[in-house]
């Protein structure tokens, strides 16, 4: 089970403390997530599934490298921290 | 007569009202520190409506049915998924997304449409929404318009839709205005799209183009409440009137201190009665000599008076985006806000002017409620 939290910034509109989920990818242990706080999907990635371009996802400090399709891999072990990226401040 | 007014600028949903005294006070603000891009009152049921954009976190819709006491979020509009590999491009060859990125504007249904509203966005989509917002369906029929890859990025880097008529004769016949690409009509609720845009021209166009419907960048359109086949708009190049309903349109020249500007209201009962506020255009978009004023017409646009008497005379860098003059329904009270946070109000259709706020974020647009 791989622990997601989420940047501060975003508990302002949607409470979504941080969690532990299953997931073999980001784009699975997100969804494992998004089921817990479905408010949060339209926060973190647009409508067609991919990461909003001002936003950040990491894994275990390295930020993903698919930003469409969320396939990188996650291990049980891992940290995933889902923040802003600077360009859109 | 409307007591209240909503401000939505780019921190915040400010309201103001006015007291027994007669005067105008801020009383509160909602989204604090968020980016409000737009505000709007369903006529049919009371509702408040808010659009933010959060820049990181995409844009929302928020409705109250408090006047503003509570908000819930509700459903945006999703763009449809491109085929696969396809990227889009403007006609500059500017890639355009196919996502949400902003509301541009949001307007009821008719009366007998209950729960029906449409949501003009950028880039250049047109939603309705049956349930008051819960869900939104694209009229792909404009989206998948040939001459929609024509549109161009005018008041934002990609085109939007930023007006939206719905005829009070008819719920079924729409028109929109594209910055930019031109006037569209639909008189089918949105099956099939023509444009009407005889008599403007686009200056900024190569000289092939100035007449081309897509060319055209209207930056606010309005129709006459009481009298809707009486439209005006006030285009990039100039003021614009159709008295056809929005078939064909007449420039109206010579206008001081400047044609340029970007908001039009017309008077609900009175088609001849319109307001403008010039700038200087394009390069600079600043008020002429400084001076921060509203042009009146009350007759059709064969003259137009320049009031200015409570607003700033001198120094004033003021811009006044589109939806950011606002009449109420008596035609007598009137309200502008501009990019340096100044809201300014007339209790007597423009003749004097007093200072509601000097100080607030940048302010998109403004609203009666």
């Amino acid at each position: 089970m791989s622990r997601v939290a989420f940047t501060t910034n975003l508990q302002r509109h949607v409470a979504c403390p941080p969690c532990t989920v299953a997931g073999a990818t980001v784009q699975e242990s997100l969804e494992a997530a998004f089921a817990l706080y479905p408010k949060l999907r339209g926060y973190v990635l647009d409508e067609h599934g991919a990461l909003r371009f001002h936003m950040a996802v990491f894994v275990d400090g390295t930020p993903i490298a698919d930003r469409r399709g969320l396939s990188d891999p996650v291990s049980a072990a891992s940290e995933i921290y889902v923040m802003q990226a600077l360009s859109g401040g | 007569m409307s007591d209240q007014l909503l401000v939505s600028t780019r921190k915040g949903l400010f309201s103001a009202h006015r007291t027994a005294r007669g005067v105008w006070d801020l009383d509160s603000v909602s989204f604090l520190g968020d980016n409000v891009s737009l505000a709007m009152q369903d006529p049919r049921d009371g509702a408040w409506y808010a659009a933010l954009d959060h820049g990181h976190f995409g844009a929302k819709l928020h409705r109250s049915k408090d006047r503003g006491a509570t908000w819930e979020e509700i459903g945006v509009p999703a763009y449809p998924t491109p085929p696969e590999g396809h990227v889009e491009k403007d006609f500059l060859g500017r890639e355009i997304p196919w996502r949400l990125m902003r509301f541009w504007c949001l307007t009821p249904g008719l009366p007998s449409q209950p729960g029906l509203l449409w949501a003009g966005t950028l880039p250049g989509g047109l939603f309705w929404s049956e349930d008051s917002g819960a869900t939104w369906t694209m009229v792909e029929a404009l989206w998948n318009m040939p001459e929609r890859r024509k549109w161009a990025g005018g008041g934002a880097d990609v085109p939007g839709i930023h007006s939206v008529c719905v005829d009070p004769r008819d719920g079924n016949r729409v028109v929109v205005a594209v910055s930019s690409g031109g006037v569209w009509h639909t008189q089918d609720c949105g099956k099939t799209w023509t444009a009407h845009t005889k008599g403007m021209r686009a200056d900024y166009a190569p000289p092939e183009l100035v007449e081309a419907p897509e060319s055209q960048d209207p930056h606010r359109m309005v129709q006459c409440p009481a009298a809707p086949n009486i439209w005006w708009i006030q285009h990039h190049n100039g003021i614009f009137r159709s008295t056809d309903d929005a078939m064909t349109w007449t420039e109206i020249k010579d206008v001081k201190p400047s044609v340029f500007g970007f908001p039009v209201v017309v008077h609900p009962k009175d088609p001849d009665t319109a307001w403008f506020v010039p700038a200087i255009k394009d390069e600079r978009r600043i008020p002429v000599e400084g001076r921060v004023v509203v042009n009146r017409t009350r007759d059709g646009g064969r003259t137009f008076e320049t009031l200015g008497r409570g607003l700033p005379q001198s120094w004033a860098y003021d811009l006044v985006y589109r939806h950011a003059l606002d009449l109420d329904a008596t035609g007598e009270r009137l309200a502008f806000g501009s990019t340096t946070g100044s809201v300014w109000i007339s209790e007597n259709a423009g003749d004097d002017w007093i200072t509601l706020a000097e100080h607030l974020p940048p302010v998109h647009a403004v609203l009666f409620v």
